[in-house]
């Protein structure tokens, strides 16, 4: 079953004098369950493409359809609901709320929800004991290393139960330790919860981790290959 | 107000200590440097006009209708006993002094001039005008006296000195021809200039017996317990006393003060608005701050799905809350500073003092405590703050979340 259908996307930034020709007419699905790794060098059109399937950017041409839904009839304040409710983001710097404790931060999506105090207290709780953090829920993202704030990452990713979950080069920032560590935590849990994952990476180790690759140039498919 | 909303912006902004501690100090001083400001404005004036009404006027004065026009000594009244009671039924007036006073003309041997003869009751005369302070030569007067006070100038003018006897002319009531001798008894010096070349003052059964009218008076002069009673005083006893008296406050006698003061205020009101000013980029320029290092935090929220204007609303009550949180401690120190300063006036030394005292005023700066020295001021901080809280609201609705993300 297709998570994710991409036709024809297009993404050309007109800011500057000369057009940039960031993603050139894609096409992709992405089943259910997989574990894709979309690699190139810098440049490429990784991150527009991540940030165009999950909505943060706005297509210039073709269209997406996640789920039943096309996202580019989404109005903004739909789009941003949308998100919420269907996909799960890891950001490379981790991006986590700097305020709020590890608990917190994976609570607050699941506050945006709408669920019950005992309800968010029950999944952070168990999400940050699965990415092995349960003795770490109260500290704040300043107490914990880098590879501990991926990890609350991943749990905040998850905690809105999505139909898939964006990392965007989720770990360029980490050492070789923390990356796998993380890499084994979403590795489980694709295969035990079967939650889609699908990466935008550099990094080797990802790509050897990965079921699905596939290698982007001048912000078009080159390859596309499944390890069996 | 949501509930969870109002929660998250009450944990953000303690949870972010020393930014707040930033952002609610400049509110706290703004409240504290306005209502100051305020304070010392509305405390100058007072005194300003309490040297007014002290020096002469009186806050209130009843007059025959006719008298402030005429000034006639025609247009007299007799103080009966119930017109004083209706007048000390007001339990806000102090003081009821009664004045005659005319014009005259004064003559010691071949030197004449005209000049205002002020038959007054020495003892409350004294309350109101402290007159007794300003007697430079020779004694104040008591209340069998039949000697005169005179103003330096014009007893020099005269070439007169204490011991000599001074012959004055006038006109009495109804056409009686007014004349009489008087010993000089004392020489006022005033600290204003203007007033030393035309005061004379006699007691006032001399007064009347010298213009024939007795028992009666140009005007009643009442002081009151609190500046802000004037207006409602004069509204009281016009209802009661009807047309037969004319009721006139400080102001309506004195306009040129009152236009000074307006004037004053006019150039207070500019200073204000530079502080306000200046408070308000005060208060901006940390909220500025706080957004420009927030905008990836803020960017995050968007992308996780938190809606824009869920998120502005917790702006919003994030600098709300701020507001409320400085706004209310600068309230708690600017009361105890105020009532300190209100009680204790801060003294005024050098030449500064003696200009003060070269006027008749007391070298010191004064402060007040009327309501809207704080109402006011909180009320206009605290709007300073409302105002400011929308450039949070317009960034987040303009922001583009991968910009943020890549901040």
């Amino acid at each position: 079953m297709n998570v994710i259908e991409v036709k024809k996307l297009t993404k050309t930034y007109n800011d500057s004098e000369v057009k940039v020709h960031a993603v050139q007419g894609i096409d992709l699905e992405i089943q259910e369950g997989e574990f894709t790794a979309i690699v190139g060098p810098s440049g490429c059109g990784k991150t527009t493409f991540l940030n165009m399937l999950g909505g943060l950017d706005q297509p210039t041409e073709g269209n997406i359809r996640i789920g039943d839904t096309m996202v580019h009839d989404l109005k903004p304040s739909e789009l941003i609901d949308f998100r919420l409710h269907n996909i799960g983001f890891v950001f490379q710097a981790y991006n986590l709320i700097p305020v709020l404790t590890a608990k917190e931060n994976v609570e607050f999506i699941m506050q945006l929800q709408g669920k019950s105090k005992e309800e968010r207290d029950k999944r952070a709780i168990s999400l940050l004991t699965e990415v092995g953090l349960g003795d770490r829920v109260d500290a704040r993202p300043s107490r914990l290393s880098g590879g501990q704030q991926q990890r609350v990452a991943v749990a905040r990713a998850l905690a809105s139960k999505p139909k898939f979950v964006l990392a965007d080069e989720p770990t360029a920032n980490l050492d070789s330790t923390s990356t796998e560590t993380l890499l084994d935590i979403m590795e489980k849990l694709n295969r035990e919860e079967n939650i889609t994952f699908i990466f935008s990476t550099h990094d080797a180790r990802v790509v050897n981790k990965a079921r699905r690759v596939i290698q982007l140039e001048d912000g078009k498919i080159i390859k596309d290959e499944r390890k069996a | 107000m949501s509930n969870s909303e109002t929660k998250l912006a009450w944990r953000n902004i303690w949870r972010n200590k020393r930014r707040t501690l930033i952002t609610v100090a400049s509110i706290f001083f703004g409240v504290i440097l306005s209502t100051l400001m305020t304070s010392m404005q509305d405390g100058t004036y007072s005194k300003m006009i309490d040297n007014v009404v002290s020096f002469y006027s009186g806050y209130v004065q009843i007059h025959h209708p006719d008298y402030w026009e005429t000034k006639s000594i025609d247009d007299l009244f007799v103080p009966t006993d119930s017109l004083i009671d209706i007048v000390a039924d007001n339990k806000d007036i102090d003081l009821i002094i009664p004045r005659m006073e005319s014009f005259s003309l004064m003559s010691y041997g071949n030197s004449t001039k005209g000049a205002m003869l002020i038959g007054v009751d020495p003892a409350k005369e004294n309350e109101l005008t402290r007159l007794s302070h300003w007697v430079s030569k020779g004694k104040y007067l008591n209340k069998d006296d039949d000697g005169i006070l005179m103003a330096v100038n014009l007893a020099k003018a005269l070439n007169v000195d204490l011991g000599d006897t001074l012959a004055l002319i006038s006109q009495g009531h109804h056409g009686y021809s007014a004349a009489g001798l008087f010993p000089v008894v004392g020489i006022l010096e005033f600290p204003f200039p203007a007033m030393n070349n035309f005061g004379t003052y006699i007691t006032i059964d001399k007064a009347r017996e010298f213009f024939s009218a007795p028992g009666m008076v140009t005007s009643l002069v009442l002081t009151v317990d609190d500046y802000d009673d004037v207006y409602p005083i004069k509204h009281e006893l016009e209802t009661s006393l009807g047309d037969q008296y004319s009721v006139m406050t400080w102001d309506e006698m004195d306009p040129v003060t009152k236009q000074m003061i307006e004037g004053d205020k006019g150039q207070g009101i500019i200073m204000k608005g530079i502080l306000y000013i200046l408070i308000g980029f005060g208060v901006f320029s940390t909220v500025i701050m706080m957004i420009a290092e927030r905008r990836k935090e803020l960017g995050v929220m968007i992308a996780v799905g938190m809606n824009k204007l869920k998120l502005a609303k917790v702006l919003f009550y994030e600098t709300m809350l701020i507001g409320i949180v400085g706004v209310v401690s600068g309230f708690a120190v600017s009361v105890p500073l105020i009532w300190f300063l209100v009680k204790s006036p801060i003294p005024l030394t050098g030449e500064v003092a003696d200009v003060y005292e070269q006027f008749g005023m007391e070298p010191a700066i004064y402060f007040g405590n009327d309501t809207m020295v704080f109402g006011g001021q909180i009320l206009i901080v605290f709007a300073i703050t409302l105002l400011v809280s929308i450039y949070p609201l317009s960034k987040i609705l303009r922001l583009q979340v991968t910009k943020a993300l890549r901040s």
